[in-house]
């Protein structure tokens, strides 16, 4: 029971790190109807940006020191999503999706290939920002205090998203995108600056993730984005893209799903969980836990 | 007449080549050479999928991986058998049998898994679906890296040497011949309709998941059928060959060539082989200019490098 409880534990601050991933997929997705392949590979620019970042300062290791570092790596990673749908992305803006998601392929391979040769393909060991202890101990059940802050800043995170999404004037914007790009233009929005908006702030929650796995696994190289952002990916599937709380729902059940199959079973089968799961979900329910089916119209 | 005649001197001219080549050539050349074949047999099954039908498979080197483990596996495991109950047929006519046999093992056996994938999965619009073959892709290296009886994550080694030039550049015309011939024919219409308007191919009485799942096992069985090439050219096997890089690498020049443009994907693919030998100094930024080239292509000519292409959209 105790094992169960820490794989539970486990999982779930895995979890979290995908939720956060999948979010940047379900905007991107909503808005474009766009597999962003890159998204796993923004995450690797985050965990590299804090790394690099955190080498400089020498900070040793501290809260502020931990958040200045996580603000740094999510501005610079809003820059490189605005950089990608600027240059990658808008010129294809009425082209066939396909050719979308070609390109989509090409810059996820080039932001890996081209961090192989910026950063060198060994990988590095993320400084530890912060000190590690026990939060509690319930009879060999352990959560430390890393698990502890992956939890709080996704939740928090979430929750600015939830407001900008819900409150604010360009959340509302990015929900009229989604329905019609054409409808939106009409009405006065300015649909290229919204998408803009949508991916500097995906590329922020992943630049978040990517710091927060550098603290829990700290072992980070320029290929550490390409398996978790599909995995990710599924989980917005999962929970039914396109829908925010979906996005959350999916990524928890797969970050535990995982890690009790990683515990139980073998973790040689890890990887494939993710896609059987996807493989599932598709033919029982395409639109995921959360999501709305909507009529393909001529 | 005239047809039995060309694909006489065909094969005159292969048998030739290969002749040269085993007199003249470097093994480095030879190999450079084969791969050469292997890639157009693996780019145009992947065209025929990705460029006529427009259905994304992203996980072609997933079949190549079920095409050459199961005909590697025919070859080490039932050729010893057989050839202990045929002692009285002469070698040089069993061996090249044997080997049409674990080549056609290899395509089926593909094609078979083609059909259980695309059958659940081809229902799925476009980019759900290249999310699934990608799944497909990684699925299969785990299930073979769990596979003992084939190696496991140690390789399969010692598979007999059967493939080179004939058998590879056959494999690759035969491949052209049939996606060409294909693609020109009533059914092929059936695919480019499906490509251009799938709604609008339903609404004329034509099953559109029919035609897809057609297309993914015929595309598959090719893909079985180079993968079957691979393993008896390169003799040992290891799932790190089949990655989602190596998928990739095909769609790279299927893209590059222009998707659906039977040619322009040969071009593509005889480059873009010879390619990374020519940068061996600059190893390290093949794989950069690569992304860099199928962005470029896809924002400037998304329609590929080929001069003319047959079936262009207005």
């Amino acid at each position: 029971m105790s094992q169960f409880l820490q794989q539970l534990i486990n999982g779930l601050a895995w979890g979290s790190i995908y939720a956060l991933l999948a979010l940047g997929y379900t905007m991107v997705y909503g808005v474009l109807r766009l597999i962003n392949f890159a998204h796993g590979d923004v995450y690797m620019v985050g965990a590299m940006v804090g790394y690099y970042f955190a080498r400089w300062m020498a900070g040793g290791s501290s809260v502020p020191y931990f958040l200045l570092v996580l603000a740094v790596s999510m501005i610079a990673c809003a820059l490189l999503g605005l950089l990608i749908e600027r240059f990658a992305y808008r010129p294809l803006r009425n082209a066939p999706r396909l050719n979308a998601l070609i390109t989509a392929i090409g810059v996820s391979l080039f932001l890996e290939y081209f961090g192989q040769y910026l950063f060198g393909a060994d990988p590095k060991f993320f400084p530890s920002l912060l000190p590690t202890w026990e939060v509690f101990n319930f009879h060999g059940v352990i959560l430390n205090n890393i698990q502890l802050v992956i939890f709080i800043v996704s939740f928090l995170l979430m929750l600015a998203l939830r407001y900008v999404v819900l409150k604010t004037k360009t959340g509302k914007a990015m929900r009229a995108v989604s329905f019609s790009h054409t409808a939106s233009y009409l009405v006065g929005i300015n649909v290229n600056r919204v998408i803009a908006w949508t991916f500097a702030i995906g590329s922020a929650l992943a630049a978040a993730a990517g710091i927060l796995v550098g603290l829990s696994n700290p072992k980070i190289d320029p290929l550490m984005g390409l398996v978790p952002g599909l995995k990710a990916f599924v989980a917005a599937v999962l929970g039914g893209i396109g829908s925010i709380p979906g996005a959350l729902i999916g990524g928890l059940i797969m970050g535990v799903a995982e890690t009790l199959v990683a515990g139980y079973l073998s973790s040689t089968y890890r990887n494939a969980l993710a896609f059987i799961i996807l493989i599932v979900i598709l033919l029982v329910k395409p639109t995921g836990i959360l999501g709305k089916s909507t009529q393909e119209k001529v | 007449m005239k047809k039995l005649l060309v694909i006489g001197s065909f094969l005159v001219l292969l048998v030739g080549i290969q002749f040269l080549l085993s007199k003249f050539f470097n093994p480095y050349l030879i190999q450079i050479i084969v791969l050469i074949g292997i890639n157009l047999t693996m780019s145009t099954s992947l065209n025929l999928i990705n460029g006529y039908t427009g259905q994304f498979n992203l996980g072609h080197a997933g079949f190549m991986a079920i095409g050459a483990y199961s005909s590697a596996a025919f070859s080490v495991f039932v050729h010893p058998i057989l050839i202990s109950h045929l002692p009285f047929v002469p070698e040089s006519i069993l061996k090249p049998m044997l080997f049409i046999l674990s080549l056609g093992i290899g395509g089926v056996f593909t094609a078979i898994s083609g059909l259980a994938i695309g059958l659940p999965t081809l229902r799925l619009r476009g980019d759900y679906l290249a999310i699934a073959t990608l799944g497909f892709g990684e699925i299969i290296q785990v299930v073979i890296n769990n596979m003992d009886s084939v190696g496991g994550a140690r390789g399969f080694s010692d598979i007999p040497e059967y493939s080179n030039f004939f058998w590879v550049f056959m494999i690759a015309a035969i491949t052209l011949w049939v996606v060409g011939r294909l693609t020109r024919s009533a059914k092929g219409m059936e695919l480019l309709a499906v490509r251009e308007d799938e709604i609008a191919t339903v609404s004329l009485g034509i099953s559109s998941t029919r035609v897809k799942v057609t297309a993914f096992v015929i595309g598959a069985f090719f893909a079985g059928l180079g993968g079957g090439l691979f393993a008896h050219f390169f003799t040992y096997l290891h799932v790190n060959s089949f990655t989602f890089l190596k998928s990739v690498e095909f769609i790279v020049m299927v893209v590059l060539g222009g998707l659906g443009s039977l040619w322009g994907v040969v071009a593509a693919t005889i480059l873009l082989t010879i390619l990374p030998e020519a940068l061996r100094a600059f190893s390290e930024w093949r794989m950069v200019i690569y992304s860099l080239l199928v962005i470029i292509t896809m924002i400037l000519r998304s329609k590929g490098i080929s001069l003319k292409n047959v079936f262009a959209r207005s």
